[in-house]
């Protein structure tokens, strides 16, 4: 477990905006009538990315829209650890520290990120980053990896890490993926396997009869 | 040719991502081929179809998918069935299902579609972890496909009305537990429900609900197109088919693979991932299964093959076939120890002995890895361990348990030695008696 609270600082409204809120119905609109608390995840979410972290106001805001008690979705938003319940930098930097990424180099990674950044889980003096140390991301064949706002940056180095940072800062959007030059998680220097032409020239799309199938009783 | 496991008979094609995922392509590779056929078929068939291929679940537990089906109830009544894939993939070491919801997103929806219709479910919902933002937007991005292409929906080509909707989560590990799952899923806290109920009988919202891995509905289409004894030819009885393999930490290459079951473990790391860093003598230890599964040395990486029965004969396990390699410079306490911070940081805190249990095995297993402790407590550690376990509702809490105990058993050397050393260098320490009267 982690101790998570809301910020004491609290911003005096929320409002949706057009577009959160057009999604929000959206996601509602999934789930049966009588179940719509099952939006909250997706809607708190939206938030986030809307406001860049859940304030209190938003929880009532969400309560309401969901029809929930309000403490229902304090609960939800302090227990997931993605929701961030306090303001952070406009780029948000989460390096993964779990033992796969742990043992490929992740704590040089965060090293880069203390020098650069500073503290963990401080936004930095100039609004831009905030970075995090999180549990595992699921990239584990493209260990070390960090998640930088939405999306995954992998086969990381020092060095690597370092240049994504300068360029975030100088307004560059860095492209996402593998620094390591590899596609996604084939092995580096190029897959070994599913290397068949066959499986691609259309053949596998020819009209197959099903193997056993019952045998029609004879009349 | 590296491996076992030939390219003709592999079911995810585009696990690299090299071809487009789009529908037309993935048709082009043989998805959703003949499945106006399948859906012909009687429900029975298609489930004793995927018993037959000795299908066991993908998502670390093993139970045999065919016969989880089969405990939904042969008949609608009031409630409506729900199929619930479970794509939440947190488990340390394992980054599969990432690999087919980005690249073979339409594997997964053909699947959804037939599991459904063989449980009498008319909708399904993917539960995807919610860092998975690039993932999730290529899996609805293939849904809409496959509705405008009218292979879902209402009145869709295959004679069975069917939705399919993706849902996230938010960054918690105990969400891949089913019921914790559903929990979340209905827009609460994910804490474990208490079983029984089971989820066959009351799952969602209180409805019937079968819970899949993404890699168990994946690949059922390619299972019944080409055929349950083709799937069953692969691997050792009670241990068949293929399988996704994400091996990670200090191999040369290290990289997602589809292998057949039982394949040499020893086999896998040096024909696909390039062998171990330093060579295989450089080898220290391995977790063959996820963070939850106890590691095994590296003697006996030497016979040991990647399948369900052979490493739970080792007390070990194949979980999700998420082997994390760890070489001579490793240190394994350490590696251990953050094992268990992420455990307590993931324990939902629902049951005393997992929420105290996990924090307090992290503190100790800390000060061991500097060897600031008792060699007393090395027992007290195993003891408290098996405290944890088993007495919890869900496994998160056997889970924390299992890499500590894997640990004392094969390298408590390493420990002792550690507090030793540390002891050496300091003149006092606590427990030490004073001498010098």
């Amino acid at each position: 477990m982690s101790i998570r609270r809301l910020a004491k600082e609290q911003p005096a409204s929320f409002a949706f905006s057009k577009d959160t809120m057009a999604k929000a119905k959206w996601w509602i609109s999934k789930y049966p009538e009588a179940r719509k608390q099952s939006a909250v995840i997706p809607i708190l979410w939206l938030v986030q990315k809307q406001e860049g972290w859940v304030s209190e106001p938003a929880l009532r805001a969400i309560a309401e829209l969901c029809g929930m008690e309000y403490v229902r979705v304090y609960e939800v938003a302090t227990f997931y650890t993605m929701f961030q319940l306090e303001p952070v930098g406009r780029v948000l930097v989460q390096v993964c520290g779990t033992t796969p990424c742990m043992l490929r180099g992740a704590n040089e990674l965060m090293a880069v990120c203390k020098e650069k950044i500073g503290h963990k889980d401080h936004m930095s003096a100039d609004g831009w980053f905030t970075w995090q140390e999180v549990e595992c991301l699921g990239a584990c064949c493209n260990a070390p990896m960090a998640q930088i706002n939405d999306y995954y940056y992998e086969d990381l180095t020092p060095e690597s890490l370092g240049q994504i940072l300068d360029d975030f800062r100088a307004g560059k959007k860095p492209w996402p993926g593998s620094y390591a030059g590899r596609h996604s998680s084939e092995p580096a220097g190029g897959a070994l396997t599913l290397t068949d032409p066959k499986l691609y020239d259309g053949s596998l799309a020819k009209p197959v009869k099903l193997p056993n199938l019952p045998v029609p009783e004879k009349a | 040719m590296v491996g076992i496991l030939q390219d003709k008979d592999r079911i995810f094609l585009n696990l690299y991502g090299l071809q487009d995922w789009k529908l037309d392509a993935a048709k082009q590779r043989g998805a959703w081929n003949a499945s106006i056929d399948m859906l012909r078929m009687d429900r029975d068939w298609i489930i004793t179809q995927i018993k037959n291929s000795g299908l066991r679940g993908r998502g670390g537990a093993g139970f045999g998918t065919g016969l989880k089906w089969s405990f939904m109830p042969k008949e609608v009544r009031d409630r409506p069935h729900y199929l619930v894939v479970n794509a939440d993939e947190s488990e340390p070491g394992t980054c599969k299902d990432r690999e087919i919801m980005r690249h073979d997103p339409h594997l997964l929806i053909e699947g959804c579609l037939i599991a459904s219709y063989a449980m009498q479910a008319h909708a399904c919902y993917i539960y995807l972890r919610g860092e998975y933002v690039k993932e999730r937007e290529v899996l609805e991005a293939a849904i809409k496909e496959a509705y405008e292409a009218k292979l879902i929906g209402k009145n869709n080509v295959h004679g069975w009305d069917f939705d399919c909707y993706v849902h996230h989560g938010a960054g918690a590990y105990i969400c891949g537990e089913e019921t914790a799952l559903l929990e979340s899923l209905e827009g609460k806290k994910g804490q474990p429900r208490l079983k029984p109920p089971f989820p066959a009988g009351a799952g969602l919202y209180g409805c019937p609900t079968t819970v899949n891995n993404v890699e168990s509905i994946a690949v059922v289409g390619t299972i019944l197109r080409r055929g349950a004894d083709w799937f069953a030819g692969f691997g050792r009885p009670n241990n068949t088919g293929t399988k996704l393999m994400c091996v990670s930490g200090h191999v040369n290459k290290p990289c997602n693979v589809e292998e057949a079951m039982s394949i040499p473990l020893k086999q896998l790391l040096e024909e696909h991932c390039g062998g171990v860093t330093g060579g295989w003598g450089n080898l220290k230890a391995v977790i063959p299964g996820g963070s939850s599964v106890p590691l095994i040395t590296a003697e006996q990486c030497e016979t040991a093959l990647m399948d369900f029965d052979w490493l739970r004969d080792l007390k070990s396990g194949l979980g999700t076939a998420a082997v994390i390699v760890m070489d001579q410079s490793t240190d394994l306490v350490k590696a251990i120890a953050r094992i268990s911070y992420f455990y307590k940081h993931e324990s939902c805190g629902q049951c005393t002995p997992c929420r105290e249990g996990t924090g307090w095995m992290w503190r100790v297993m800390e000060r061991m890895a500097i060897g600031d402790a008792d060699p007393k407590e090395i027992d007290m550690l195993l003891e408290v361990s098996t405290q944890v376990e088993g007495h919890t509702i869900c496994a998160l809490g056997d889970a924390a348990a299992w890499p500590i105990q894997g640990l004392i058993r094969h390298f408590r050397h390493e420990i002792e030695e550690r507090i030793h050393t540390y002891r050496s260098r300091k003149p006092h320490f606590a427990g030490a008696t004073l001498a010098a009267e």
